[in-house]
């Protein structure tokens, strides 16, 4: 197997689903002679042409829209989001047709379109581009929503995803795009809406996606040099979300807890939470706990913004506190 | 024997008289209880759909605005379907799951009305894009209300029509009122057609009177989509009769100036014409008749039309 860049492993995904399919294409701001903001799409324009790898001016509602309506008759257009934060601005667009055309026409038409790009903090970009849209997007239905952490996942799930008959909440990571991981040869493809067992441990589950895992599995290791052995969950997919292996896990360990980059109120974490009370009530032997970004905007200050996520560190206290119980 | 610009004016002219119908059934349902929520009625405007779409082909788009009726019946829909949606019946275009401000057909190219003013503007451009894209030649129109062009997704669609030189006509339906607020309280300019000029877009402004007007100036822009892959932005000047939507009390304008506007009316316009030449009272009473027939039968059909089942609920939330 081959390691790449998790960038570079959604390039591959991207460029493979181009030469595959001629009605895909890809549009945003900088995507094209820029080589991407992110360097996500370097090399596509030159390779797919001008007319599939299209520049935008800065007007998300204008272009997620005018993806929305190509995908209803017959395109499958990518769209990419600088960040996830300007898709605000767009979130009408995501909100009041993507997901709901189908509805509104009796399943006349269907909208096969991916939004992408880097979600939630990156490093010390103030208030306004730090945000976590996880939970905003996975509340709505007519969406999916996929946060992949590995390179692997990364090429896998954006596949899946841009060949998917509906649209696909695409949430990637700035701090992730540098990493490096396996990614398998040839065609690889993750399925949307199944979720991995990345770790084993009898001792207490820990459910989580995106960015939180390289933290989530270094706890576990420090907590394993303890003895207390944790199981790991990456969701992979936030809606539709598969916890069979959380509940399976929870039935050997009793315990759980959910490690979310985003704001504690309502949310994904919050979602897993109510199921597990639900499914597994007679298993678990203390509440299901949550580490979670705090309650509050994110200030500018290094220091400050490294203590509003969750770190190893919050993962190790929240690990000890549910087998405190 | 007719001329055959009078038998193309007698078919426009029976699509309108059907439309004001239709719309006028829709109004007594709603008065009886049969129809819920909002009912926007595209009364005293027929022409401009008719008009428009009569310069289209069968293969070309059409995205419209909450006030669709008007829209999905000039593009081809059956009253049947128009009306059983109205009724929320799952014989309904959108199988009772849409209503009135949502109509589709995908057979007859109808892509939607759609609720949020503006917000459908941008999938107008894209249904654009995809006719460059794949190089059909097909053209979109996209219908919107004065009230839109103050809102940002009417821009961005503009900007970007022109910008990548999309094969869309957008219609602005100019019926003077944004809800109950009048065009001189919404924009600082009385022609919105005058928003094309900062996007170097061609442009045109003309009254709804006369349907083969319509038709014949939203050729001209259908051409200019199809031969030249240029978008235009066309402002047509018409009025409503009726309320913003059902609910409307009518406060903001006086009974006088409707009574001066229905003198302009489109219909009986047309109507006056094909008198001219030669049509007479006999043709007009079986016109009406005919259309009396086609009405009946769509409000029965949704009348005994069954309910959509709980199962769809959920049903087309994911293909």
């Amino acid at each position: 197997m081959r390691k790449l860049r998790y960038r570079e492993a959604l390039r591959e995904a991207i460029a493979e689903e181009m030469e595959r399919d001629p009605n895909v294409f890809l549009m945003g701001e900088e995507v094209g002679y820029y080589q991407g903001a992110y360097k996500v799409t370097e090399g596509l324009l030159e390779r797919f042409g001008a007319e599939r790898v299209v520049d935008a001016p800065i007007a998300e509602s204008g272009f997620a829209g005018l993806g929305i309506g190509a995908a209803m008759v017959g395109l499958r257009p990518i769209i990419e989001f600088m960040t996830w934060n300007f898709s605000a601005v767009a979130f009408d667009q995501i909100l009041n047709n993507a997901a709901k055309v189908r509805q509104m026409s009796g399943g006349q038409f269907t909208c096969p379109i991916v939004f992408r790009g880097p979600n939630g903090v990156a490093r010390q970009t103030g208030a306004q581009h730090s945000q976590s849209f996880d939970a905003i997007y996975a509340y709505i239905p007519g969406v999916k929503v996929v946060a992949p952490a590995t390179p692997a996942d990364a090429k896998g799930l954006l596949k899946s995803a841009i060949r998917d008959e509906n649209p696909v909440i695409f949430l990637e990571d700035e701090r992730l795009y540098g990493v490096t991981g396996e990614v398998p040869d040839g065609e690889h493809l993750v399925p949307i809406g199944v979720s991995n067992l990345v770790r084993q441990g009898a001792t207490a589950t820990v459910v989580t996606w995106g960015k939180m895992l390289p933290a989530v599995l270094a706890a576990a290791e420090t907590l394993g040099r303890e003895g207390v052995e944790c199981a790991v969950i990456d969701l992979r997919s936030l809606r539709p979300l598969d916890l069979a292996p959380v509940y399976a896990s929870v039935a050997e360990t009793g315990r759980a807890l959910v490690v979310q980059e985003g704001w504690p109120y309502g949310g994904v974490g919050a979602e897993v939470v109510d199921r597990l009370q639900r499914e597994c009530f007679a298993q678990l032997r203390a509440p299901v706990l949550r580490v979670t970004g705090r309650d509050a905007s994110m200030p500018y200050n290094k220091h400050l913004e490294d203590l509003s996520i969750p770190s190893a560190e919050t993962v190790v206290r929240g690990v000890r506190a549910v087998l405190a119980y | 024997m007719a001329s055959e610009v009078s038998d193309e004016l007698g078919a426009l002219h029976r699509q309108m008289v059907l439309i004001r119908r239709f719309e006028e059934a829709a109004a007594k349902a709603y008065s009886q209880g049969k129809i819920g929520g909002f009912l926007h009625l595209y009364i005293g405007q027929e022409a401009s759909a008719v008009g428009a779409l009569a310069a289209l082909r069968e293969t070309d788009y059409v995205v419209g605005t909450y006030r669709d009726h008007g829209i999905g019946l000039a593009k081809g829909m059956t009253p049947r379907a128009c009306m059983a949606e109205l009724f929320g019946k799952v014989t309904g275009c959108s199988k009772g799951l849409g209503g009135s401000m949502h109509y589709f057909d995908a057979d007859k190219r109808m892509l939607g009305g759609y609720g949020i003013v503006g917000g459908h503007v941008p999938l107008a451009a894209g249904v654009a894009f995809k006719a460059k894209y794949k190089n059909t030649g097909e053209v979109t129109v996209c219908f919107l209300g004065d009230g839109a062009v103050s809102i940002g997704d009417f821009h961005e669609a503009l900007s970007l029509a022109a910008l990548w030189k999309l094969p869309l006509v957008t219609i602005v339906e100019n019926n003077e009122y944004s809800m109950g607020t009048p065009l001189s309280r919404t924009m600082s300019v009385p022609d919105s057609s005058q928003k094309a000029l900062a996007y170097g877009m061609a442009r045109d402004r003309f009254h709804a009177h006369d349907v083969l007007e319509v038709k014949a100036r939203v050729g001209e822009a259908v051409k200019r989509a199809r031969e030249s892959s240029l978008p235009t932005l066309i402002e047509i000047q018409t009025y409503r009769y009726r309320g913003h939507s059902m609910s409307d009390p009518g406060k903001y304008r006086s009974a006088e100036e409707i009574e001066a506007r229905k003198k302009d009316d489109c219909v009986l316009r047309a109507e006056a014409a094909l008198r001219a030449q030669g049509r007479d009272d006999a043709y007009f009473a079986a016109l009406e008749a005919e259309i009396e027939a086609i009405v009946e039968d769509a409000v029965r059909f949704a009348d005994e039309s069954a309910e959509p089942g709980e199962e769809l609920i959920e049903a087309y939330t994911y293909a």
